[in-house]
């Protein structure tokens, strides 16, 4: 009995030592330089913002996060190998990437080791190939898309749209989801002009729009891109209203883009500055750690890791492929779970549902115009 | 018309920045044989001193004038003492390699010390609009051809109205001839580099404001100023202003009629035809070397 005690004391400090120091360690591969770098970086910041404090508070079910910070490079190769070295090293959960081409190729190897990836990707297709470990931080373009179609032919009352898109997966999945949902509101699409990845000069694609005489423009590339090009529509004086989906009406698009981007409409899932205390709390909170005004992306990477813990805390326990069936069909209450900023539905796709905004950019700022409420009820 | 008319004043003032940049390759290339692929990154590393320099709250003039006298000793004495003076002792592909090297290591030390992000960069002119003939033309893209217009032909009147200027051009030509007249052709050759920083940083505050601030911006510019360079006669000055203006303007063209996907094809295209058709340039003199 004796000689037992002292053994058994061990052990129990052992245990006791590796509960101590036991941690959840998650992935973020994001897009920290390339085309990508303003909307990876937002996203990195915000996951970043987020682990802090669920560690601060004590963790998920007791045991700190640890998390990791990788460079896409915007490159859907360098992605695909991140995403294996994360499965590698033991991740519980991966986050990112962004851009939708590198999150389709990466994704299996998350998918093959089972576990949860969370993802700003837009890209319809991503969440319809039947990935149980797949799951959105922000709308699919299916939803944010009709949503935008309709506002243009109802509110603006618009016959004639012109198109600009980029021509990426990301782009070419929104301009072929927006093309369909504003045919679908009686809409003539009278320019469907394609832009290059990281394209300088707007001035040719911007001089097509301007010619096909249509009642609205909507603009759908990415961050540099959509500044360049708001950019060139002021120059070339374009003069009907410019719509958008989140991206246009961007925090740093609104920056890159300075007096270029006022007037500009946008359909945004998530904005800093919507009429919420929660979300006004963490844009003060985040600026005041990272010295700048996130985009919706520092939202999307905030929130992603309080739908881990959300997911964590429903399954019970830290087991991968219990908290992705426990994901699937959970609605998040911001009552409960503040870091989620706003209730919450995600649904058996990982595709979520949650209110929206129409927001308009003025003096540099993006005003909230309307409140388009969830489809969900909570 | 109009939109052709736009597009004209866009390629223009696209096509002055080309000119700008690529009138760096001509004088390295006929001052001392210095082939600079990191010429876009002469560019680009100014925009980033500019923007720092404003950061810090003094005006635009002065943040470029002090980044102006960084360029002069860093892009200009440096870049001649560091590599380009060592390495053409061993012949031109060293230094071509070496410049290469320079362009990638350039971009990588700006991206991880500085940001891999765009920047807003301000603009010399502001972007007020106002209608010509029907085309709108904004003050930064008229500014931005005059500016670009009044610095290579000013730059060619230095190199053949003033003494410096022509003893330049001596050593251009023959430098062995150059001393033998008594120019001191280091001190010329030198005064070649600190022409091209002041030059690159004139094209930073010019063609920054569209293009943003981020440290891959020189890579397009850098290769579009090349192929300026080849297209205009790559011992003419003029030339690569004509050079820079035709591959604008047809960029545009292209971009507007065909299809944007061909836009960087044209000046590649361009290039191609020139080298087969006029291996001199537009505008070059044939020159014969002894092999």
């Amino acid at each position: 009995m004796n000689a037992k005690l002292p053994a058994a004391a061990v052990v129990a400090c052992l245990l006791a030592a590796s509960t101590a120091h036991a941690q959840i360690k998650i992935a973020v591969i994001q897009e920290l330089s390339g085309t990508g770098a303003t909307a990876g970086t937002n996203f990195k910041n915000g996951v970043d913002l987020a682990v802090k404090e669920i560690n601060a508070a004590g963790g998920i079910l007791g045991q700190k996060l640890d998390a990791t910070f990788e460079d896409t490079q915007s490159n859907p190769a360098v992605a695909k190998g991140l995403a294996l070295k994360a499965v590698d090293d033991g991740a519980f959960a991966v986050f990112g990437p962004t851009f939708s081409g590198s999150m389709a190729v990466s994704m299996a190897q998350t998918r093959r080791a089972e576990v949860p990836n969370f993802t700003g990707a837009d890209a319809a297709a991503l969440t319809q190939q039947g990935n149980p470990y797949i799951f959105r931080t922000s709308f699919t373009q299916l939803i944010s898309m009709p949503r935008v179609a309709r506002y243009i032919a109802g509110t603006l009352k618009a016959k004639r749209i012109a198109v600009i898109f980029v021509n990426n997966d990301f782009g070419k999945g929104g301009r072929d989801a927006f093309v369909k949902a504003a045919v679908a509101e009686g809409l003539t699409v009278t320019a469907d002009i394609s832009t290059e990845a990281g394209q300088l000069d707007f001035s040719a694609p911007v001089l097509k729009a301007k010619h096909s005489d249509p009642d609205a423009l909507f603009v759908y590339t990415n961050e540099e891109e959509s500044a360049r090009c708001l950019r060139e529509l002021r120059k070339q004086a374009f003069a009907r209203p410019i719509v958008g989906e989140t991206t246009l009406a961007g925090q740093r698009v609104i920056e890159l883009a300075g007096a270029a981007a006022n007037g500009v409409l946008a359909h945004v899932g998530l904005t800093v500055d919507a009429p919420i205390p929660a979300v006004h709390e963490f844009r003060a909170r985040f600026e005041k750690a990272y010295k700048y005004v996130p985009d919706h992306n520092g939202i999307k990477g905030y929130t992603s890791v309080y739908f881990l813990k959300a997911g964590i805390e429903a399954a019970g326990k830290l087991d991968r492929v219990a908290v992705a069936r426990a994901l699937h069909g959970l609605k998040i209450r911001a009552a409960k779970q503040p870091g989620v900023l706003m209730d919450v539905a995600i649904d058996d796709h990982g595709d979520l549902d949650r209110a929206s905004f129409i927001v308009q950019v003025k003096d540099g700022k993006q005003e909230v115009k309307e409140v388009l409420p969830p489809v969900a009820r909570f | 018309m109009s939109d052709f008319l736009q597009l004209l004043v866009s390629g223009l003032a696209t096509g002055s920045i080309y000119a700008l940049a690529g009138l760096g390759f001509t004088l390295l290339w006929q001052a001392s044989g210095t082939l600079n692929f990191a010429q876009g990154e002469f560019v680009m590393l100014p925009a980033f001193g500019i923007l720092a320099l404003s950061g810090l709250g003094l005006p635009l003039a002065v943040a470029f004038a002090l980044t102006c006298a960084v360029a002069v000793v860093v892009l200009g004495w440096g870049f001649k003492r560091g590599i380009a003076d060592p390495l053409l002792r061993s012949g031109h592909m060293p230094v071509v390699v070496a410049t290469l090297g320079l362009s990638i290591a350039l971009r990588n030390a700006v991206r991880a010390g500085y940001s891999a992000e765009a920047h807003p960069f301000p603009s010399v002119f502001g972007d007020d609009l106002f209608h010509i003939g029907g085309v709108a033309v904004t003050r930064i893209d008229v500014g931005t051809l005059v500016a670009a217009l009044v610095l290579v032909l000013g730059t060619q009147a230095f190199l053949a109205r003033t003494v410096t200027g022509r003893a330049m051009q001596a050593v251009a030509q023959d430098a062995d001839s150059a001393v033998v007249v008594g120019i001191d052709v280091p001190r010329m050759i030198l005064y070649t580099f600190a022409v091209n920083a002041v030059l690159a940083c004139a094209a930073a505050l010019l063609v920054t404001p569209s293009y943003l601030a981020k440290f891959d911006m020189g890579e397009s510019l850098g290769t579009k100023a090349f192929f300026a360079a080849v297209i205009g006669g790559f011992n003419n000055a003029r030339g690569t202003l004509l050079g820079g203006i035709v591959v604008g303007v047809c960029e545009n063209l292209a971009a507007a009629y065909v299809s944007a996907a061909y836009k960087d094809a044209v000046a590649l295209a361009l290039f191609l035809f020139v080298l087969l058709v006029r291996p001199q340039g537009l505008l070059g003199k044939p020159v014969e070397r002894k092999v």
